[in-house]
C-alpha cells in the first residue's frame, strides 16, 4: 500500500497520470526488475561477506578446534579476548603493525616528489609512469622472491655491493631479527610508490593553472608555489592515500608469507599473519576469530575517522 | 641563453637524472632477468655481470615451462580462473550498478548502502568462516570456488554505478516509452555506453586475480589446480639453491602480465587514478 501511494505522489504533477491501479503494477514491475538486476550481487555479498562477518563475531566467543567437528565447540564468552591481550606473540604482531605504519608517510613523500617532477618537469612522461608503476603491477610473490635472493646474507648482490663499498659486516637483512622488519618495510615502500605516484599525478592535473600564474605575477618562488598551492591542493589525494595506506598496512600478508613466515623469532609477525597461522596451521578457529574481530575493529575505526575528518581536513 | 632555452635545458637535465633514478629503481628487475639467462655458477659473481658470459637461457626456461614442475599447466589454470573471474565479475557488477542507478525502487538506496558497507570488511577478517563455508558446500579446492570469491566486487559495482549515473535518463525513458524492458534497455542502450569503463575495470580485475596469492593459498590444496602465484612459490621451494631457475620462474610469472599492463597502460593508470580520486 505505502509503495503505491508513494508512487502515486511522485506522479501526481503529471497531467496524464495513469489511473492508480496501473501505477501500482508498473511500480511492482520496476521493483521486481530492480531486485533481478541487483540480485546476483546481493546474494554474493550476503553469502560471502555478510554472513561470514557475523560468523566471525560469533566464533570469536568460542573455543573450537576445526578438526574436532561441531561437537568440539565450547562457548567461552570473552575468554579469547582476555587471552589475546596477554598473548605476547599477538602483542608483538600488533606492535609490528604499528611500526609498519611508518612506511605510509615515507612512500607518500617519495611519491609526491616523483609525481611533481614527472608531471611538469620531464620528457617521456609515460615511460616514467610505467617504470615506477612496475613493482606495484608485478605480483608480490615474484617480487618477494627476487628480493629474497638480492638480500641473501653472504652472496646476495646487496651485501656484495655493501662489502665492496667497505662495509665489513653488513646486516643479514631478512635473516636477521633486528633488520627483518625493516627489510620488509623497505620492500613495501618500493612496491607502493607507483600507486601513490599515479594518484598524485591525477591530483596534480586537477589543480587549476591560473593559481600558479597568479602566484608567478606576485613573484612567488618554487618553494612558495609548492607550500602555498601544490601541497594544499593535493590534500584530498594525500588524505585518501593516507587512509588507504594505513588500512593496507593492516592487511600485509603476502610479503610475510613468502619471505619470512613471521620469523626470524617472530620479528616480522603481523596481525594477519598471526591470524593465518592460528587458524590454518594451528587450527584454533575461535582464537583466530577473535583476532579477526580486532582486525575488523581497527579497520572500522579508521574508516569512521575517515568519514569524520574528511570534511575538516581536506582543503579543496 | 634565453629564458625559454634555459627552461628546455633544465627539463633535459631533470629527465636524465630521473632516467638514472628510474633505472636504479628497476635494478631488481634487471638483475632477475639477467640471472634467469645465466648458468648457476655465474649468478652471484661480483661485480655483477649484467650480460651473461655463458648463455643458459634456453635450458633454464625449458626447465621452467616443461620440466618437472611444468609452468604451462599452472598458466592454463591461472588464465582460466582470471578470465572467468573477470567476465563474471564484470557481469555481476554491471547488472548491480545498473539496478542501483537506473531502476527506481525504494529498497534500492538502502540495499546500496548495505553493499557499500561491506567494502570496509577486510577479507582476512572473514577468511575463517569463508573457509568453513567452502568446506561444507564442497567449493573448497576447486577453481569454481576461487572464481566466485573474486566475482562479487563492491569496488566494481561502485565504479560502474558512477558511469551509469552519467547516462542521461532520457535515453532510458525513451526506451521505456517504446515498450522495452529494463533487460533490453540494459543490453541495447546502457551497456554499450559504459563499455570503456567496463574495459578499464576488466583489466584491473584481471591483474588483481592473476596476482592473487592469498585466496589460492587458502582455498586450493591439490597441486594440479595451483595458480601461477602458488606455482612460483612451490617451484622456488623445489629448486632450493638453483637461483638461475628460480629467477627464470619469477620472470615467467611477471612478464605476461607486464605485457598486458603495457598494452592497456592508459586504462590501468586511468582506472587506478579514478578509483583513487573518487575513493
Amino acid at each position: 500500500m505505502g509503495e503505491v501511494e508513494a508512487a502515486a505522489k511522485e506522479l501526481r504533477p503529471h497531467k496524464d497520470a495513469p489511473p492508480k491501479r496501473r501505477i501500482g503494477s508498473l511500480q511492482m514491475k520496476e521493483t521486481l526488475a530492480g531486485f533481478l538486476f541487483i540480485g546476483p550481487m546481493l546474494i554474493g555479498v550476503s553469502v560471502l561477506t555478510l554472513i561470514p562477518i557475523i560468523a566471525t563475531f560469533v566464533l570469536s566467543l568460542a573455543d573450537w578446534n576445526f578438526v574436532a567437528g561441531w561437537d568440539g565447540l565450547k562457548w567461552t564468552g570473552f575468554d579469547n579476548f582476555q587471552r589475546l591481550f596477554k598473548d605476547e606473540a599477538f602483542i608483538k604482531s600488533l606492535t609490528n603493525n604499528g611500526l609498519f605504519l611508518l612506511t605510509v608517510p615515507v612512500y607518500m613523500a617519495i611519491a609526491m616528489f616523483l609525481a611533481i617532477v614527472i608531471d611538469k618537469h620531464v620528457y617521456m612522461k609515460s615511460y616514467f609512469k610505467v617504470a615506477f608503476f612496475m613493482p606495484y603491477i608485478s605480483s608480490v610473490v615474484a617480487v618477494a622472491i627476487v628480493w629474497q635472493v638480492l638480500f641473501h646474507p653472504s652472496v646476495g648482490p646487496v651485501n656484495q655491493t655493501l662489502m665492496a663499498l667497505g662495509i665489513d659486516n653488513p646486516p643479514k637483512w631478512i635473516a636477521d631479527p633486528k633488520f627483518a622488519l625493516v627489510s620488509l618495510m623497505m620492500i613495501s615502500v618500493w612496491i607502493s610508490i607507483g600507486f601513490n605516484m599515479i594518484v598524485y599525478i591525477a591530483g596534480l592535473q586537477s589543480i587549476p593553472r591560473d593559481l600558479y600564474e597568479a602566484a608567478e605575477i606576485d613573484g612567488a618562488n618554487t618553494w612558495n608555489k609548492f607550500a602555498k598551492i601544490t601541497f594544499p591542493q593535493l590534500s584530498s589525494s594525500s588524505f585518501f592515500l593516507l587512509i588507504t595506506g594505513i588500512i593496507s598496512t593492516f592487511k600485509v600478508f603476502d610479503l610475510i608469507a613468502v619471505l619470512t613466515k613471521g620469523g626470524p623469532i617472530r620479528s616480522t609477525s603481523m596481525i594477519v599473519w598471526h591470524l593465518y597461522e592460528t587458524a590454518f596451521v594451528n587450527l584454533k578457529i575461535g582464537y583466530a576469530s577473535s583476532m579477526a574481530v580486532v582486525l575488523f575493529v581497527c579497520v572500522l575505526i579508521i574508516t569512521i575517522l575517515q568519514w569524520l575528518l574528511q570534511k575538516k581536513w581536506v582543503n579543496y | 641563453m634565453t629564458a625559454a632555452k634555459l627552461g628546455l635545458f633544465r627539463k633535459a637535465v631533470l629527465t636524465l637524472l630521473m632516467l638514472a633514478l628510474s633505472l636504479l629503481f628497476l635494478l631488481p628487475f634487471f638483475w632477475m632477468l639477467s640471472a634467469s639467462f645465466k648458468i648457476e655458477a655465474e649468478v652471484f659473481t661480483f661485480p655483477i655481470k649484467w650480460i651473461p658470459t655463458t648463455w643458459h637461457m634456453a635450458e633454464n626456461y625449458t626447465e621452467v615451462w616443461v620440466g618437472k614442475f611444468p609452468f604451462y599447466k599452472y598458466y592454463w589454470n591461472t588464465i582460466k580462473v582470471s578470465v572467468l573471474t573477470t567476465l563474471l565479475s564484470c557481469l555481476v557488477s554491471a547488472l548491480a550498478a545498473y539496478g542501483f542507478s537506473k531502476v527506481r525502487f525504494g529498497a534500492g538506496k538502502y540495499l546500496f548502502l548495505v553493499v557499500l558497507a561491506t567494502y570496509m570488511v577486510p577479507q582476512q577478517a572473514i577468511l575463517v568462516p569463508q573457509f568453513i563455508l567452502y568446506r561444507s558446500i564442497n567449493f573448497f579446492d576447486s577453481h569454481l570456488g576461487l572464481i566466485f570469491l573474486g566475482s562479487f566486487s563492491v569496488l566494481g559495482t561502485f565504479m560502474l554505478r558512477q558511469f551509469f549515473m552519467g547516462i542521461n535518463n532520457e535515453y532510458i525513458e525513451s526506451g521505456k516509452i517504446d515498450g522495452a524492458s529494463h533487460w533490453r534497455i540494459f543490453w541495447r542502450i546502457a551497456f554499450p555506453l559504459v563499455r570503456p569503463a567496463i574495459a578499464t575495470y576488466a583489466i584491473l580485475r584481471f591483474i588483481w586475480t592473476w596476482n592473487d596469492y592469498q585466496n589460492p593459498l587458502i582455498f586450493l590444496r591439490t597441486d594440479a589446480l595451483y595458480t601461477i602465484q602458488l606455482a612460483i612459490q612451490k617451484f622456488t621451494t623445489i629448486n632450493g639453491e638453483f637461483y638461475s631457475l628460480i629467477m627464470a620462474g619469477t620472470v615467467s610469472g611477471i612478464v605476461p602480465l607486464l605485457i598486458v599492463f603495457i598494452i592497456g597502460q592508459k586504462s590501468v593508470i586511468e582506472g587506478i587514478a579514478l578509483g583513487g580520486v573518487k575513493g
